[in-house]
């Protein structure tokens, strides 16, 4: 009996040590965003998400180990970006984390693509959480790539089923960045608009410099000028901010349907001002209710700030439990548990599709309205809130890639 | 129609700052010979001591404060460093210039951070100074701020939900004070050079200094002080600027090559010239962002004929909005191919 008793409880150590084998390894994340220039606000913010995130999982996480965010400043320029991989990989990080610019992604991508065929044993997962480029999971998709915002093609096909049904849309006006993310926006818009709503007239399309423009003034007399009724632009940051600024000096009237009205600065530009005629699409917004909004109260208490971007816990989500599966922090085999991996975050059950590891989750549209009872969460103490129009669930807001993968 | 007159109004403005800020740029170059390269870095400087001073003192006490301030510190660089190097010529000076860009840089995000800085217009600059309403027929009609804003916002808001399709475009205040601060210090300058005795022994300083000295003026005090009067010009259009659109490390870099060309264009050493081609810029640029038309169109207009290909040819096909960021520089290459004196520049 005795015997029998020892027998049990060395089984019973074995089995703990080997399922949890990577408990209490430290996993280094390179944070590579802008921290200077226009675009450091939103940079900082998303930083102070994620090492927010990272603490509250370290408390209790189903892989047991702990996070810690390595920043790196790639000044949102694709170049200092491959060098900050470069940096990442040899102070021995095998995780970074990257979203604001597709620009900067294409060229981690690379990167990491280049790196984990030429340096097996040092390989490095990108984790994508708001770069929205269709492209990375198209043609360009890489095994080591994996994206947890929802791409651009999904988001129009989204934000277009809802334009569909708004009658008052005569004349739309394309305005975003010059480089491939705004360009995307405007190409799949076009093309989705077509079909769905063909009488549509576009007045305009544009592109202005990336985060490099003070001034909207000329761009809203264009506008203007054009008669459109509504503007479309995917700009984030300093470049919505200052666009609806200029917007509302110049006595624009129009409704804009964007992606980015919560990043950083762009609700305080709104204002009051907005109310009803600024629409987003994202995958979340400031009332999600459940786990998201505690998350989210806790954040504003510490920081007196908004975390708006779910994708940031996502991430953490799925990395905790794919390294619990895996049962190793082994960024190899940490890998083949993202793939194809099913979880549950914030917004309900997700999915990291195998074909192309877009992940497959709900969409919502909101519209720019004054904080009440059923939406209550205040962004940037403005009065205002996002709040739900509609939700697009995964199944719908889906759309089929090309991506044809090379596994290693 | 308000579209035309909306943006000249919006290219006036920013032309104007631009003036303010090259006017200085201007005075130390015909005075003293001294191309100041640093001198984005004092209009830098100027907008975030105006920050700093305002979370003290308030607006506009920083607006009367920084300039001051930032001239304080140009005329004390002047005083310790520049003067050292005169005797150098034109290339130490401006490597020091160069290096002072540099540190001034370092130092603004050593204090305030690489992010920008929430450096606003006090609420009383908020609204329309006036306010153009047109209707269908392109009649047009000003309403201005002090017709109350009632009757501006009741006419505009209906009008957005009836059928009564009026056109209403405010103009911002802002802009207006932009305008109104650039002039005013036109005026100063221009009175200072031309109507004080202060101006005469400027003036005569900058041809003659042997001759100015010899009567018994103290020279290198005078070039301190025209340094001190220039930076501080920067300063002002720093807190404007600033506070107008954005605070932040870039600020200098996204105006410094501007000014240059604006310099150049003008006439290195002409105020008059500096003026003409800020406002010329100012309109230029503002523009530019709203004409749609391409080379290809333009040619054909012209009765070119263009084969198929050339009509898709990518540097052809480009609009001139896509290379409105790019013109300013274009003018100063074909000024200095043409003109290299610049419109109104006397020597070089």
């Amino acid at each position: 009996m005795k015997k029998l008793k020892s027998l049990f409880i060395l089984l019973l150590f074995i089995s703990t040590a080997t399922s949890f084998a990577q408990k209490g390894e430290t996993v280094k994340i390179g944070w590579i965003d802008p921290l200077s220039g226009l675009m450091a606000p939103v940079g900082s913010n998303g930083l102070r998400s994620f090492k927010f995130v990272a603490e509250e999982f370290n408390k209790s996480n189903p892989a047991g180990v702990k996070f810690e965010i390595i920043a790196m400043d790639n000044k949102l320029s694709p170049t200092e970006s491959v060098n900050e991989v470069t940096a990442a990989i040899d102070q021995g990080i095998h995780y970074v984390v990257q979203g604001n610019g597709s620009s900067v992604a294409g060229a981690i991508i690379e990167a990491v693509n280049k790196n984990n065929q030429r340096n097996p044993g040092k390989e490095v997962v990108y984790l994508n959480y708001a770069a929205v480029d269709p492209d990375f999971t198209n043609s360009k998709c890489s095994y080591w790539h994996f994206r947890f915002d929802a791409d651009t093609s999904m988001k129009i096909e989204a934000l277009t089923t809802y334009m569909k049904d708004q009658k008052d849309i005569q004349k739309l006006f394309l305005l975003n960045q010059d480089y491939s993310h705004g360009h995307q926006v405007s190409k799949y818009l076009k093309e989705n608009l077509t079909t769905k709503r063909p009488d549509i007239q576009i007045v305009g399309e544009d592109y202005h410099p990336l985060a490099k423009v003070r001034d909207f003034t000329p761009y809203i007399a264009k506008i203007k000028a054009s008669g459109a009724d509504a503007v479309v632009t995917g700009n984030w940051g300093s470049d919505l901010a200052l666009l609806i600024k200029a917007a509302n000096e110049g006595g624009y009237k129009g409704k804009f349907y964007t992606y980015y009205v919560s990043t950083t600065g762009t609700p305080t530009a709104i204002g009051t001002s907005g109310e009803g005629k600024i629409f987003q699409v994202s995958n979340g917004h400031y009332n999600m209710g459940g786990k998201m909004q505690s998350i989210m109260a806790e954040y504003k208490k510490r920081f007196n700030d908004d975390l708006y971007i779910p994708a940031i816990i996502h991430i953490f989500n799925a990395l905790s439990l794919s390294m619990n599966k895996a049962q190793s922090t082994d960024p190899v085999k940490v890998a083949a548990q993202l793939h194809g991996l099913r979880f549950e975050s914030v917004n309900g059950p997700l999915e990291m599709r195998k074909l192309d590891h877009q992940l497959q989750q709900p969409l919502y549209i909101t519209v720019w309205q004054k904080a009440n009872a059923k939406s209550p969460y205040s962004p940037e103490n403005t009065g205002m809130t996002l709040a739900l129009i509609k939700t697009f669930e995964p199944y719908v807001s889906s759309t089929l890639t090309s991506c044809n993968m090379q596994m290693p | 129609m308000e579209f035309y007159v909306i943006s000249l109004l919006n290219g006036l403005s920013y032309g104007l700052l631009l003036f303010l800020l090259s006017a200085g740029l201007t005075l130390i170059f015909s005075m003293m010979g001294v191309l100041n390269f640093a001198h984005a870095s004092f209009y830098m400087v100027g907008a975030y001591l105006g920050y700093a001073l305002t979370q003290e003192l308030g607006f506009w006490t920083a607006l009367f404060l920084s300039p001051l301030l930032t001239g304080l510190l140009g005329a004390l660089f002047e005083r310790y460093y520049l003067r050292r190097v005169y005797a150098g010529g034109h290339v130490p000076e401006l490597l020091l210039t160069f290096g002072l860009s540099y540190l001034i840089l370092e130092g603004v995000q050593i204090i305030w951070g690489r992010s920008t800085i929430p450096f606003h217009l006090p609420s009383e600059l908020d609204g329309a100074f006036f306010t153009i309403v047109s209707d269908v027929s392109h009649q047009m009609q000003v309403l201005w701020s002090w017709q109350g804003a009632q009757v501006v916002n009741a006419l505009c808001d209906s009008s957005a939900q009836s059928t009564l399709t009026l056109q209403c475009t405010p103009f911002p205040t802002n802009r207006v004070f932009i305008m109104l601060m650039a002039l005013i210090m036109m005026a100063c300058l221009w009175a200072l050079l031309n109507y004080t005795r202060l101006g005469l022994i400027i003036k005569a300083a900058l041809t003659h200094p042997q001759m100015v000295q010899s009567l018994g003026h103290d020279v290198p005090s005078i070039f301190m002080l025209v340094f001190g009067i220039g930076t501080a010009m920067a300063g002002l259009a720093g807190v404007i600027g600033g506070s107008t659109f954005i605070t932040d490390p870039s600020m200098a870099l996204t105006v410094g090559s501007v000014i240059f060309v604006v310099v150049v264009v003008g006439g290195i050493g002409s105020l008059t010239g500096a003026f003409v081609a800020s406002i010329f810029i100012g309109i230029m640029q503002t523009f530019a962002v709203a004409v749609d038309t391409t080379l290809a169109k333009m040619l054909t207009d012209m009765h070119f004929h263009l084969s198929p290909s050339a009509l898709q040819n990518p540097i052809l096909s480009l609009t001139v909005t896509q290379i409105a960021p790019i013109l300013p520089y274009f003018l100063l290459v074909v000024m200095l191919i043409f003109r290299p004196n610049g419109l109104m520049g006397t020597k070089l």
